[in-house]
């Protein structure tokens, strides 16, 4: 069968793909998992930064005063019913709660890259606990 | 200065009165009236963290901790004989944070005996706190009772001599609670030799109290829950019938035995800490007869702190704990079982949900 130019050109990288299998989608290696581990730990240690600095709110107050190793945040358990907030929430939207209040700063937007950071650090200080959304 | 300090007393005369009289809970002031002349009480506060922003400004929430504790301990009936400071007045060891700790505390119409802590400490190891309060550490007799103040949150002298470029960022590294260049905390040779001579002097049946910032046991390292020569100062205190240690530094209800050595922690009047076993991946050893303060609502922005009220019935520290935000706690030594026990959920089946740490 002859191609039309145009097709030629579009069916190239399907064409290519098949040739090399190494690079199929659901693939990955010992090196990818190391790189990706060590995007995520990146992203730990700015969470704990932000996590321990007196520049998050405006008074100086830094989360690890009340929360060392982000203790009794109990990622584990969101979404969930928070009773002063009268609804189920996710996490974030308690992390703005503490943000606004204790160090009476700005809350963060739910993809702002701080508020992921924050989110990967308690998660990982709670690492191995098992998942109970809900609990109290 | 003066005239300041009265004008604040003042104030709090009044503006105490009228808050807070209504809700001092009047169980506290009947057990003061236990019926021994031996008996006399003393109250605690302690762990305020005054934390300086710039200029004028402090961290509001902390100073009205320490302000509530002052009206409320203020309107205590019958009067204490003395009220002891536990330490961690200021919260990075400045002037600054000191004199404004100092002035709040000068409302208090009671003599005032200061335990140091490490967020005192560090900036300057102790110069301008000693100008305030007087000795580190020193003893003192009252009513029969021999009063020991130990320094237990000093540490090796590598860290604090040779390790930092300045004193500003040993006081910090020493301030983050959980901070793994933190270095533990211990009383020290030094200190531990002057309790030898003083205890020397100490008959065996007189009731002794330890006062300390950090735990003069061994509970969990990597927040400082921890004196690095706990035995060797147990050990020391070991030949006397009667001894209570009671400790700041935690800002939880904790309590403990061993031997003939009754250990009580009082709360913060600034925040709570949660427990150790709520950092999971910690190895720790919380005492198994501690039943834990309630957890805290971050909501109340007072719960989970509050101050002391101690009576001394016959030589036993018993602990009454005020609580702002939460029902009071009663931690009494049991002379049956020769330990503290709290007085409402002692057993396992008088426990409450919020008493889950997790």
């Amino acid at each position: 069968m002859k191609l039309k130019p145009i097709k030629a050109i579009l069916l190239l990288p399907l064409a290519l793909a098949f040739a090399m299998p190494t690079a199929s989608a659901d693939e990955f290696t010992d090196a990818d998992l190391e790189r990706w581990q060590q995007q995520f730990m990146g992203v730990v240690q700015q969470g704990r930064d932000l996590w321990t600095s007196p520049e998050l709110g405006t008074n100086g107050v830094a989360c690890a005063q009340c929360h060392p190793n982000a203790a009794n945040t109990h990622p584990e358990t969101y979404p969930k019913f928070q009773k002063q907030l009268g609804k189920v929430v996710p996490m974030w939207e308690m992390i703005n709660w503490c943000l606004k209040n204790p160090l009476e700063g700005q809350p963060l937007a739910a993809d702002d890259p701080k508020m992921t950071a924050i989110q990967a650090y308690v998660t990982h200080e709670r690492r191995g606990v098992t998942l109970e959304p809900g609990k109290h | 200065m003066n005239t300041i300090h009265k004008s604040r007393r003042n104030f709090l005369k009044t503006a105490g009165a009228a808050a807070i009289g209504s809700t001092l809970p009047i169980s506290l002031i009947e057990l003061a009236f236990a019926d021994t002349a031996e008996n006399f009480t003393f109250a605690y506060i302690s762990d305020a963290h005054i934390q300086h922003i710039e200029g004028t400004r402090f961290v509001r929430n902390w100073d009205r901790g320490l302000i509530r504790a002052v009206a409320e301990t203020n309107l205590l009936v019958p009067k204490p004989d003395f009220v002891f400071f536990g330490g961690d007045l200021a919260q990075l060891g400045t002037k600054a944070e000191l004199d404004h700790g100092a002035e709040i505390m000068s409302a208090l119409r009671y003599k005032v005996h200061y335990v140091m802590g490490e967020h005192d400490y560090y900036l300057d190891l102790g110069d301008y706190w000693e100008q305030l309060f007087g000795a580190q550490y020193y003893s003192f007799n009252h009513k029969g009772v021999h009063f020991i103040v130990l320094n237990s949150i000093r540490t090796y002298d590598d860290w604090t001599f040779n390790r930092w470029p300045s004193n500003e960022q040993r006081m910090l590294e020493m301030a983050g609670l959980d901070n793994p260049n933190g270095s533990p905390f211990m009383v020290g040779e030094e200190q531990r030799n002057w309790l030898k001579s003083d205890l020397s002097k100490v008959a065996k049946t007189t009731p002794i109290i330890v006062l300390s910032h950090s735990p003069l046991q061994k509970i969990f390292k990597g927040w400082n829950f921890w004196t690095e020569d706990a035995e060797e100062i147990q050990t020391l205190l070991k030949p006397f019938d009667k001894v209570s240690v009671i400790y700041g530094h935690v800002h939880q209800i904790q309590y403990n035995q061993i031997g003939n050595i009754s250990f009580n922690s009082v709360m913060a009047t600034a925040w709570p800490w949660p427990y150790p076993q709520s950092y999971a991946q910690a190895e720790q050893y919380l005492p198994k007869l501690t039943v834990p303060m309630n957890r805290a609502d971050p909501f109340f922005e007072r719960d989970a702190t509050g101050w002391q009220f101690i009576n001394m019935n016959n030589g036993n520290a018993d602990l009454h704990y005020t609580l702002y935000n939460n029902t009071a706690r009663s931690v009494i030594y049991n002379t049956k079982t020769k330990q503290p026990e709290d007085s409402a959920y002692q057993s396992e089946d008088a426990r409450i949900p919020p008493q889950t740490h997790f």
